[in-house]
């Protein structure tokens, strides 16, 4: 093919990239974007294997690499998504390095130079950046997925003078960036390269638990700019347009995380929740708070007998794996005339949109699941609302305690409700390590117990 | 006037795709936030053009070399990316309404 049918084809790949996200914007719609992304991918690199040779053995390549993505698609589990989700970026970070090496290798190949011609000032810059972003995103990919699948301790990791350590790095990284960017040599590329991966670690090794949602966000983000970058070294649109939309759909879902924490994104980007500070040990006032705890039954019969249920699921429901049963209950008081629905914090889950994805595949209805700022109004007129491995997303200290390092951050509004039951193994804090007034109002109930289990007995209940 | 620099034209095309991410993005509904992640990954894997390119000449050497683990490890992410946003899409349909 010659460069401008092959431009044009890439042209049109990357407007289906575009309808595949914009397909997104419904459940109805999203399946057939899914489809036009496929496409766009397929005529990419079928254009592409027109101008290469040995498309044997990169057909080779495709296949097994292939082989092995369709397995694991087709094998995780939807409460691993994360974890994938981390490993898939390290895949791009990884294949952006060593993509900039080959092209320092043999910039000809590329046509990025001519034979026996040194690359220009811009190419190098460009190549330049392209590594780093791809080696940051690799290694610190690979520490997010550690600390998500349980493989290395989920606890943020500080030492002393961190942000400096990590500061002098990043400086001495961009000097041998400029070094190289003078006079291209693999001394100073590897160099760099090697200290951009262990910024890598380093940024991504202070940062826990709660805060995992915005760091796989913010990965996401990385791997689409490290493409763009190789774009940039390649002269090659496609890839600067996909690698943007990339990016930018990170950067969006890191701001919304960032927004649902009411945290700074540097702050989190530079760890610790509450860290330093230490205002944590606020809950021994004195003040033996009484609380009222009741069994499943009883849960039943107050449902049973409601108008209205709302039910707050947190990360603990998927963990306990209880989405199969409560869908089961779920049916069977709408089965009663009651209007039941799901409220969903952004944060609910351990990535965006996690607990949507949790509870499609329990196959709650779609249009029983809505979002925290939707349903907030209607807490006040709701008969019961179900609180199920939730603590902090519906603290009201959020709203009324400016002491509380939770302050400020948006909670759904269950304290409105006329009761409230809370399904809890104990009365232990919650991520935040902070106690929870709602547990302590007249009108809640704690129900204890592993949540599967409490959800069981319910059904058993509500059978009779 | 002499000819723009292909980094101006790049700069361009990088600048006008952020703007329209950014619309585009803004528009998903927070439901599908984790497919849309998914299939940014898949969509990330576009850098298997590049990888494609690096193994592309004939004679073998370490940059083609590199250019093939590339394009196997970008194939993971279109592949994996894509049929994990299928399956999770289906999920979301199968007892919509």
């Amino acid at each position: 093919m010659s460069a401008n049918s092959v431009a044009l084809a890439y042209l049109v790949a990357a407007i289906l990239f575009i309808l595949a996200l914009k397909g997104l914007s419904s459940p109805v719609s999203a399946r057939r974007g899914n489809l036009f992304g496929m496409v766009g991918m397929a005529i990419a690199v079928f254009t592409t294997l027109t101008i290469t040779k040995n498309w044997v053995y990169i057909s080779l390549a495709i296949a097994v690499g292939g082989a092995a993505g369709a397995l694991v698609a087709r094998r995780i589990q939807m409460t691993a998504m994360p974890e994938l989700v981390a490993a898939m970026h390290s895949l791009v970070g990884l294949a952006a390095v060593l993509i900039a090496m080959s092209a320092f290798y043999n910039p000809v190949a590329y046509g990025i130079a001519q034979m026996g011609e040194a690359l220009h000032l811009s190419n190098r810059i460009e190549l330049f950046i392209g590594t780093f972003i791809g080696a940051i995103t690799f290694t610190g990919s690979i520490v997010a997925f550690g600390k998500l699948s349980g493989k290395m301790g989920s606890k943020p990791l500080r030492f002393g003078g961190q942000h400096w350590v990590n500061l002098a790095l990043g400086i001495v990284m961009i000097g041998f960036g400029i070094a190289f960017s003078m006079s291209p040599g693999w001394t100073p590329f590897l160099i760099m390269t090697v200290i951009a991966l262990a910024l890598g670690f380093l940024l991504i090794m202070p940062i826990g638990g709660a805060d995992m949602p915005v760091v796989v966000s913010m990965l996401n983000s990385y791997s689409g700019w490290a493409a763009a970058g190789i774009g940039f070294t390649l002269n090659n649109n496609m890839l600067i347009i996909a690698g943007s939309l990339v990016g930018s759909s990170g950067a969006i879902l890191s701001y919304i995380m960032c927004k649902a924490m009411n945290r700074a994104f540097l702050n989190v980007i530079l760890g610790g929740f509450g860290g330093g500070e230490g205002v944590v040990a606020e809950a021994g006032d004195g003040v033996q708070k009484t609380y009222r705890s009741g069994s499943a039954e009883d849960a039943a019969f107050m449902m049973g007998n409601a108008d209205s249920v709302i039910i707050v699921p947190g990360y603990g429901l998927a963990v306990a794996r209880a989405q199969h049963a409560i869908n089961e209950m779920s049916k069977m008081l709408t089965e009663k005339g009651i209007k039941v629905r799901y409220a969903i914090h952004p944060v609910a889950g351990r990535m965006p949109g996690h607990m949507n994805v949790l509870l499609a595949e329990a196959e709650v209805p779609y249009d029983q699941v809505v979002e925290m700022d939707e349903i907030n109004n209607e807490f006040a007129d709701t008969d019961v609302v179900l609180v199920i491995g939730a603590n902090d997303v519906v603290n009201p200290a959020a709203k009324t305690d400016p002491n509380s390092p939770i302050y400020g951050m948006p909670i759904l509004e269950a304290h409105k409700a006329r009761t409230i039951l809370i399904v809890k193994r104990s009365m232990a804090a919650g991520y935040a390590g902070l106690d929870n007034d709602l547990f302590y109002l007249d009108k809640s109930m704690m129900v204890f117990g592993d949540a599967k289990k409490v959800v069981e007995d319910v059904i058993k209940a509500l059978q009779h | 006037m002499s000819v723009v620099d292909p980094l101006v034209t790049n700069l361009t095309v990088f600048v006008l795709s952020i703007v329209v991410g950014y619309h585009v993005v803004w528009n998903v509904t927070p439901a599908l936030h984790t497919p849309l992640m998914a299939v940014t990954n898949a969509i990330s894997g576009i850098i298997i053009v590049g990888a494609m390119l690096a193994a592309g000449p004939v004679q073998l050497d370490t940059g083609t070399v590199l250019g093939f683990v590339a394009v196997a490890l970008a194939a993971v992410n279109v592949f994996g990316g894509f049929l994990v946003t299928q399956r999770m899409l289906d999920m979301f349909k199968k007892k919509g309404k």
